[in-house]
């Protein structure tokens, strides 16, 4: 059973929903962000995703945007990105680790050696934007074969047809973007994103995280109650990047949003 | 599956490329987020029935007839083929078109597809600016609102494209994120879509992004090359012994080309931006000099560092002037149908030089790229040999740009 997998498994039992805080990695420096994953799992969350910087990040706002610059200009690669994971291992072998990013890089480096090296650093799942299913075949393959698993991006303009597709392919748990649009639009409509949940739970037994919109301890105790995982980052970046020339106080202040939105989560979630 | 055989392709290799998903090969495909996956099933559904539709193509062909003022000529540069020695070369004069370049073929196209999927708002990215104006213009016709997005820097370059564009009532939205080109302008235009994509329709100015736009944007840019493939023939008696066209997302030469893709006996040259040199490393020549990869809905080449992140480029021509190509292209280097080299802005800037003083035409500087490589075949041919070369725009919207080259005030 995959680290995902299990950590649903346990969460589940508990009857909470698990919280996925989203940092890009390397914003503002690689040191940063490694205290910065630690502190984030003591605030409370289960899973984290890395954000794997880009030159040219075509599904994120202007937060995640400016993010990407700031790791870029400290020249953060992916290479880098699984020293990182390698080394918050040394201190953690029991939060999941997944990356979220853009498929050239990996494409550049070789989906084999990719995989190779993301195993035995400790990655637990790979989100690729801009890889839907129809050109994904091979990839999976190449993933499942080292026990990593590909996580998929389901969409407000996703069919049930397409469901289907996706769900067949993905593994660890399914991610629905909640909204039509760029990371950090303001938006959020609780009651679609409910239907659209209730619809795909129909069709798959994977857990699902709802992303996109999730600015505060009220946003996510709603999303929390009606989905597995919440997924939280340009609300996280935006307190980043307010702090990027107070590097010291980011692993402290950041991770407060996260224990806000844990309580709140699991007070609305709370067995009566 | 493309606009009829008669009509859009009339050669043994039309219509087996790209696949159902859009490949050619290993390239093309559609390699965006999932919230677009949707509407490209859409926009391949809406095409392929345009396609089998005789009166979108009636009206098509008519909008080419009475607005964009085709067929453009296919001329002989007699003067300029005598002094440079060797071949004739004969000029498609795309430049002659409504708005100066080959854009149109396609804008008026897409934007009849837009209203058949009643989309009222058309998006658009721009390097040069003449795709937007190209954009611009259609939806002005059709009184369709339009946003085109355009880098600061480019904007700075090109800003008197930047005013017709607002005299034609479209906005122009200043793209600021990475390099602030071309590249990031269409980053920008794919989020916009992403945000508004039940009422928008993006039309993309290039045989790049992801399916159908690299097959949709060759068939509609193909007229190039069958009224080209048509006048040789006329004109010479002959088909010609080598198609030469700049590329730098490749809609011109795939326009051009595609139509002789059965022509076995001619030769296809796509001549890349080689700016200040290949070994400057300033330059924007994918097929060149970078790898595999994908980029912008598509698996092309593209320059690309080891880390997998996308290189700054550098060409005087800032159509040229992006770090990717369609894939199509990529294929066609593949396997050899077509033959890609390059030519720096110095050797670019001779022939818009060239061909101005000789022939009084002035051609655009990405065109000029196609110019100075037909120029340097045509003197190892001889003078029974043929070359069409695309004059794909015309320069004047580069004469600023040439005379700061040479210190001169305009």
């Amino acid at each position: 059973m995959s680290r995902i997998t299990g950590c649903f498994q346990r969460l589940q039992e508990a009857r909470r929903c698990a919280l996925i805080p989203f940092v890009t990695a390397g914003d503002p420096d690689l040191s940063v962000t490694l205290p910065l994953m630690h502190a984030l799992v003591t605030a409370g969350a289960n899973i984290i995703e890395l954000g794997v910087p880009f030159s040219d990040p075509m599904a994120d706002g202007p937060v995640i945007q400016r993010a990407n610059e700031r790791a870029l200009a400290r020249q953060v690669s992916l290479r880098k990105v699984l020293g990182l994971v390698k080394a918050f291992r040394a201190h953690d072998v029991e939060t999941p680790v997944v990356l979220m990013g853009y498929l050239n890089p990996i494409e550049v480096m070789g989906y084999d050696a990719f995989s190779d090296m993301a195993a035995g650093v400790g990655v637990d799942g790979v989100i690729t934007v801009d890889l839907p299913p129809e050109e994904a075949e091979i990839f999976v393959r190449t993933m499942q074969h080292r026990s990593i698993d590909p996580i998929f991006l389901l969409a407000p303009t996703s069919n049930r047809a397409r469901i289907a597709q996706i769900c067949a392919l993905a593994r660890g748990f399914v991610y629905y973007v909640s909204l039509k649009g760029v990371t950090g639009a303001a938006h959020l409509d609780v009651e679609s994103v409910a239907n659209k949940v209730y619809e795909i739970r129909e069709i798959t037994d994977l857990p699902i995280g709802v992303g996109f919109g999730i600015r505060d301890a009220e946003s996510a105790a709603r999303i929390g109650a009606i989905s597995d995982a919440v997924v939280v980052g340009s609300a996280l970046v935006q307190r980043v990047e307010a702090l990027r020339h107070r590097w010291e106080v980011i692993p402290e202040e950041v991770p407060l949003l996260i224990s806000e939105m844990r309580r709140a989560m699991d007070h609305g979630r709370s067995p009566r | 599956m493309q606009i009829s055989q008669s009509r859009m392709g009339d050669n043994a290799l039309a219509g087996r490329f790209p696949d159902e998903h859009g490949h050619f090969g290993v390239y093309g495909g559609q390699f965006v987020a999932e919230t677009l996956m949707r509407p490209l099933q859409e926009l391949c559904e809406a095409y392929e029935q345009c396609c089998n539709d005789l009166s979108f193509l009636t009206e098509f062909e008519e909008d080419l007839k009475q607005y964009v003022g085709r067929p453009s000529p296919l001329y002989l540069a007699k003067r300029w083929s005598t002094q440079i020695g060797g071949a004739r070369i004969y000029l498609k004069r795309e430049d002659l078109n409504h708005t100066g370049a080959h854009k149109i073929n396609n804008t008026v196209g897409q934007a009849l597809l837009a209203i058949r999927m009643g989309k009222r708002r058309v998006i658009a990215e721009t390097g040069a600016g003449q795709h937007g104006v190209a954009a611009a213009t259609v939806a002005a016709r059709l009184g369709l609102e339009c946003v085109v997005y355009m880098g600061e820097t480019d904007m700075e370059r090109q800003a008197i494209n930047v005013y017709r564009m607002k005299l034609l009532g479209a906005r122009v939205v200043p793209v600021t994120s990475g390099s602030r080109t071309l590249k990031d302008a269409l980053n920008e235009a794919l989020r916009d879509w992403v945000t508004n994509v039940d009422e928008t329709f993006y039309i993309i100015g290039s045989v790049a992004g992801p399916h159908p736009y690299p097959r949709m944007v060759r068939d509609f840019q193909s007229v190039i090359g069958r009224e080209a493939r048509a006048q040789i023939l006329e004109q010479a008696g002959r088909l010609p012994d080598a198609l030469v066209a700049c590329v730098g997302g490749g809609s011109n030469a795939m326009g051009l080309f595609y139509p002789f893709l059965g022509d076995s006996e001619v030769a296809l040259f796509g001549i890349e931006a080689a700016g200040e040199g290949i070994e400057t490393a300033r330059h924007a020549a994918p097929l060149c000099a970078g790898r595999p990869g994908v980029l912008h809905g598509n698996r092309t080449y593209l320059m690309t560092d080891d880390d997998g992140q996308i290189l700054a480029t550098h060409s005087i021509s800032a159509g040229l002037d992006y770090p990717g190509v369609g894939p199509e292209h990529a294929w066609l280097k593949d396997t050899g149908r077509a033959t890609y080299a390059s030519v720096t802005d110095g050797e670019a800037l001779q022939a818009f030089h060239g061909l101005t003083r000789t022939e009084g035409i002035i051609p655009a500087l990405e065109s000029s790229h196609a110019l100075a490589y037909a120029g340097s075949l045509a003197k190892a041919m001889s003078s029974d040999q043929v070359i069409i070369v695309n004059l794909s725009g015309r320069g004047d919207k580069d004469i600023h740009t040439v005379a700061s080259q040479e210190g001169i005030p305009v």
